[in-house]
């Protein structure tokens, strides 16, 4: 009893989490005609398939670029109301802070049916806009979180030094906040792009008619048949999800690393 | 023409007034301490000569421009930080450099001028570091540096040792001045702590509850304290109420409990116009202990029981009992010192007092 029981457990739950990401993974290069078990050979057919396939491709397109512009407007909102909240002491600062934050609070169902009867009373048509403006408000709170924890940590006399000596505080800004804050824009900008890629739940109230990312692609496709194409798919967006905060970490890594060592040369 | 002037400066936060209106001349090239403990408005006087925060009234002039509209970044101050407040992602010689990037000095020039403060703080070797591989010292001795580097009109140094452990801040406080002293930049310093004001200003700016208290060179300061206040936050002293009964001749006759009349110097009682309630001011150091039978060498004594001995090894601190009075003294060392229940003598001379008005 004891310990090699609850290792076992341990092992049970992880296999119950991963292991249907490894079947995904695994049926991705199996050679059969369907998407199951037996495999009956190693194939990257369906691969091939995926990118030979028109709306599959396009959907990728508008995903990447719709993150992309996610991470790019959600972090440069991020930064600028992080700045405002710890920075300036502005009026009603709290209740600022738990606004900006609430879209994590509130379930994203309800969020997205409020938008889009909020736009609909307006009278304004969903478009390619409206969808980025969307992702824009749920991934907002992720970056201002991170880069509010960061910029409470960079003391306000490095801005001051820098101010006195002669920098202006666009130039500071420039010069030390913002080099001493990449690491968590990039961090924030990186939860934006994958929080916006994966996302199906949003987006499927707000795309406008003919527009697919590739979560919705794959619920179309779903809704179909199961082809061994999705496999391929599913496999692509674990990279790219998976991968890309991987790689940002190993980035600022060794970034730090070679900081370090410059620190220790004589 | 003084470098820095402050006219009638006063700083509310809301209700709570944290600097009265002051004024203060500081001539070309001297060194000035604004000394007091925490939250006496030192620290807010000093922003606002920095430009970081906005008098509430008043105007502040920098050699005889009038800055208060001006912002910090083109006011040409240098500012050392208590906490050094180095960019860390920047190297050492990119540090000190950051101020001149704003300035039209060639690149050449720049490296000269980097290379030559870096002599100056003894660190020529640490160029290409980043300041996470200095110790505190040398971080402090960077940050000075980098302000200076740029020939500021006026330094400030906001209580810049007081982040570093006791010996380094000894050497560090000799090193600063040395410093000052050969670039003779006019310098405003804020301290808490009474032995950096007195050994490295010419003038002392003592400030209680956002008031001024004094304004003197250390010895004035020391020896001749305005207030009650003074006279307890630069080294102990007994204070005791008394009566002016007198003044003539160059003194100021001051009635005392415990050691009848005392004629006090009149240089050391200038605010006591003639009879009146008056409190005779005697520092510990200059109160003497001696055994009880020792001749008085007709100095003012009188019969004491030890009560505590506080020995700090060159030096002890007695705490002795008169009467109902417990007074404190400060005594070097010479043999051995007294114990506690000793009966002993205590003695001091006149002219090591000091007076002031009231009761």
């Amino acid at each position: 009893m004891g310990w090699p029981l609850i290792r076992l457990w341990a092992i049970l739950v992880y296999l119950f989490m991963f292991l249907p990401i490894a079947v995904v993974v695994l049926l991705s290069v199996n050679a059969s005609q369907f998407g199951a078990f037996p495999m009956t050979g190693l194939s990257l057919r369906w691969f091939e398939a995926l990118f030979n396939n028109d709306a599959i491709l396009r959907a990728l397109r508008t995903s990447l670029i719709l993150g992309s512009l996610t991470a790019v407007v959600s972090t440069t909102l991020g930064v600028l109301a992080s700045l405002a909240l710890v920075r300036y002491n502005i009026p009603f600062r709290n209740a600022i802070s738990t606004l900006l934050i609430a879209p994590i609070l509130v379930p994203e169902v309800v969020l997205a049916v409020a938008l889009l009867l909020f736009l609909q009373f307006l009278g304004i048509h969903k478009s390619f806009t409206l969808l980025l403006f969307g992702h824009v408000i749920f991934t907002l709170p992720f970056v201002i979180l991170v880069v509010q924890a960061r910029l409470v940590g960079i003391r306000r006399d490095v801005e001051e030094a820098a101010m006195s000596l002669g920098a202006s505080p666009m130039q500071t800004f420039f010069t030390i906040t913002l080099p001493l804050l990449t690491p968590a824009v990039a961090a924030g900008g990186l939860f934006a792009f994958t929080i916006s890629f994966d996302d199906i739940t949003g987006t499927l109230f707000w795309k406008p008619g003919g527009v697919e990312t590739v979560p919705t692609q794959i619920f179309a496709m779903l809704r179909n048949s199961i082809s061994p194409e999705i496999n391929a798919l599913g496999t692509l967006m674990i990279v790219i999800t998976a991968g890309l905060p991987l790689l940002g970490l190993a980035i600022s890594r060794r970034l730090a690393l070679r900081r370090e060592r410059a620190g220790q040369s004589e | 023409m003084s470098a820095v002037t402050l006219s009638n400066i006063e700083k509310k936060f809301g209700n709570f007034t944290a600097v009265h209106p002051m004024s203060l001349e500081i001539p070309e090239g001297e060194f000035v301490t604004l000394l007091g403990p925490s939250g006496c408005g030192k620290t807010t006087t000093l922003r606002m000569v920095a430009g970081l925060l906005d008098p509430t009234k008043g105007e502040i002039s920098i050699k005889g421009r009038r800055v208060n509209d001006l912002p910090i970044h083109k006011r040409n101050l240098g500012i050392v930080f208590q906490n050094y407040a180095l960019f860390p992602h920047k190297s050492i010689a990119e540090n000190v450099g950051f101020g001149l990037r704003y300035r039209n000095v060639s690149k050449d020039d720049a490296a000269r001028r980097v290379k030559d403060a870096l002599e100056l703080v003894q660190l020529p070797h640490v160029a290409d570091r980043y300041p996470s591989a200095l110790s505190g010292g040398q971080q402090q001795r960077i940050a000075l540096a980098r302000a200076i580097v740029i020939e500021p009109d006026v330094l400030l140094l906001d209580e810049p040792l007081s982040a570093l452990d006791a010996n380094l801040r000894e050497d560090m406080r000799v090193e600063l001045k040395r410093i000052q002293h050969r670039i003779g930049v006019t310098s405003i310093f804020v301290t808490h702590d009474q032995a950096e004001a007195l050994a490295m200003s010419d003038q002392i700016v003592v400030m209680s509850d956002g008031r001024v208290e004094q304004v003197g060179p250390p010895e004035e300061v020391y020896n001749a304290p305005a207030s009650e206040f003074v006279a307890n936050f630069l080294g102990a002293s007994n204070i005791l109420s008394g009566q002016c009964t007198a003044r003539e001749n160059g003194t100021v006759a001051i009635d005392a409990p415990l050691f009848g009349t005392v004629p006090v110097p009149a240089e050391k009682a200038p605010n006591i116009p003639g009879p009146g309630a008056a409190k005779l001011v005697l520092r510990a150091e200059k109160l003497q202990l001696v055994a009880k039978n020792a001749p008085s060498d007709g100095l003012i004594s009188t019969e004491a029981v030890v009560e505590t001995v506080d020995y700090q090894g060159q030096a002890v601190r007695y705490f002795v009992r008169v009467g109902d009075t417990q007074l404190q003294a400060i005594n070097m060392i010479d043999t051995r010192p007294f114990a506690e229940g000793d009966t002993v003598r205590v003695q001091f001379r006149p002219r090591d007092c000091a007076a002031l008005p009231g009761a």
